[in-house]
């Protein structure tokens, strides 16, 4: 039977971690992460967890010691958030083109200065060219079917990429819920023993690995990267549909949401999902149409299948914790707009990009209220006057 | 030249499956200058065999018989070393 739990979402991640049974956990303390490497710590001390968990002395070294673990043979985990993702940053994109299967929870949270340690998205979202899955997820359930799923997606014999699972920082990782827990014997059924490629420990069969490749090979190792990342959005949509057949719990790249006839959009990654569906609710028992499409997966993009989503709406918001800073907007919003352009289609929504949520800042029914009356303004002027903003900012 | 492989077969993230398979690579591809070896000024003193850092100075029974363009990168190490009395190697530029 499930177990009906109340866990934050550190706690969540750490009880999926737990049924995970990564051969090594290699992880540095870094709030609001801090709760889940020291819960994974207490269970390997307890004797709960049959894991190697590494305390090295920074994010550089726990991404070197998952990549190499993960070559290894071991299926390898790391946790971090904000500074701690920024200072393995130079290992993000060797990760991912070793194809090494390391699966990271990153606790959202904004970047400095000035020091904060809430929730913006400008640690992962900054991290999307790095070549790793990522996966969103709004609340602590979403957290800990999201890490299961990413296990299976990583170490996948014909994907073999790494997989960052995000939640917000605080407003997620803190706060407890409500939510359901398979059985031990489930998740490790479903994900079963991780089986290498190649093994740097077998030495009658010996490889390299990571060896240098120029101008002639690189070209084709990049390739090699993108097609599989690619091709990881049907797996993802595969591994979603067998998990859903244990949990009972379905999981799509995105959450429409009173989509389908819907007028006015909003596009959103993570927590502000929960505020918006009921602002969508509120609206739509006064007659409004409004609609909310939640971000799953940000990378692969699933460009086709969002601009399907999309068209037929009259005016879009791509609403984002964080900015890109002196960009055409904010990472979802551009990339939304490049779908549109690569699909050509006849129809597609006016849309504009609202940065909201930056450092912590509570995003409630009215802001989210605010942003369906602009669009419906905008769609009896016809016309965007101004396309990017800071919704909560003052002047 | 040797052929060149497309990204759908070479093994996935970035191994290398075969021990010793930079034998296979050819680095002598990366000369523009090659080095000519002059059998009768040559005195088999073997200071090119010593420094020549890609192990391309061909060495039969003490003598050096030739130059192995497989791997020679075109340092001119060799000529530069090969001492001024005796000058049995000379650097010659690639046509194009």
């Amino acid at each position: 039977m499930a177990r009906l739990a109340a866990l934050t979402g550190n706690n969540a991640a750490a009880e999926a971690i737990r049924q995970i049974k990564p051969d090594v956990f290699a992880a540095y303390p870094i709030t609001p992460q801090t709760e889940l490497a020291e819960e994974v710590a207490q269970f390997v001390a307890d004797g709960i967890l049959d894991t190697e968990y590494i305390p090295v002395e920074s994010e550089h070294s726990s991404m070197s010691v998952c990549i190499g673990a993960s070559l290894a043979g071991a299926r390898a985990m790391t946790a971090t958030a904000s500074c701690g993702l920024a200072y393995m940053w130079e290992l993000l994109p060797t990760t991912a083109s070793l194809r090494s299967p390391v699966v990271m929870v990153v606790v959202n949270r904004a970047f400095n200065a000035p020091l904060n340690i809430h929730c913006s998205h400008d640690d992962s979202m900054g991290a999307r060219d790095s070549g790793w899955v990522q996966l969103y997820s709004e609340n602590a359930q979403e957290m800990y079917d999201n890490l299961i799923q990413a296990v299976k997606i990583a170490e996948d014999e014909t994907i073999r990429l790494p997989v960052m699972v995000c939640m917000d920082g605080f407003i997620i990782s803190h706060a407890v819920e409500r939510l359901l827990l398979l059985e031990d014997e489930k998740v490790k059924n479903f994900l079963g023993e991780f089986k290498p490629v190649h093994s740097l420990l077998e030495v009658n069969n010996p490889v390299t690995i990571g060896a240098c490749a120029l101008p002639d090979y690189y070209t084709e190792h990049k390739k090699q990267h993108s097609e599989a990342l690619r091709r990881s959005l049907d797996k993802i949509m595969e591994v979603a549909n067998e998990y859903a057949k244990i949990s009972g719990r379905s999981y799509s790249l995105f959450e429409s949401y009173q989509l389908a006839d819907a007028e006015y959009g909003i596009v959103i990654v993570n927590s502000a999902a929960g505020v918006t569906r009921t602002v969508v609710d509120k609206l739509r028992k006064e007659g409004v149409k409004a609609g909310l499409l939640k971000i799953r997966v940000y990378r692969p993009f699933p460009a086709a299948q969002i601009v399907q989503a999309l068209k037929n709406l009259k005016v879009v918001a791509v609403l984002e914790r964080t900015d890109s800073f002196g960009g055409v907007g904010s990472p979802v919003f551009t990339d939304i707009s490049a779908a549109f352009m690569e699909a050509q289609t006849k129809e597609k929504p006016l849309m504009v990009n609202y940065i909201y949520g930056l450092g912590g800042r509570d995003v409630g029914l009215k802001d989210i209220g605010k942003v369906y009356a602009n669009l419906q303004v905008i769609n009896q002027k016809g016309k965007i006057e101004k396309s990017f903003a800071y919704l909560q900012a003052r002047e | 030249m040797r052929k060149l492989q497309g990204w759908k077969d070479i093994p996935i993230g970035t191994a290398i499956i075969e021990a010793g398979s930079s034998v296979k690579y050819l680095t002598g591809e990366w000369r523009n200058a090659r080095p000519e070896h002059n059998k009768d000024k040559c005195t088999n003193c073997l200071l090119c065999w010593i420094y020549c850092p890609d192990g391309a100075i061909i060495v039969e029974d003490s003598q050096v018989t030739g130059i192995n363009y497989d791997y020679c990168k075109g340092c001119g190490i060799c000529a530069a070393e090969c001492p001024p009395k005796v000058k049995a190697i000379t650097m010659v530029k690639n046509q194009n």
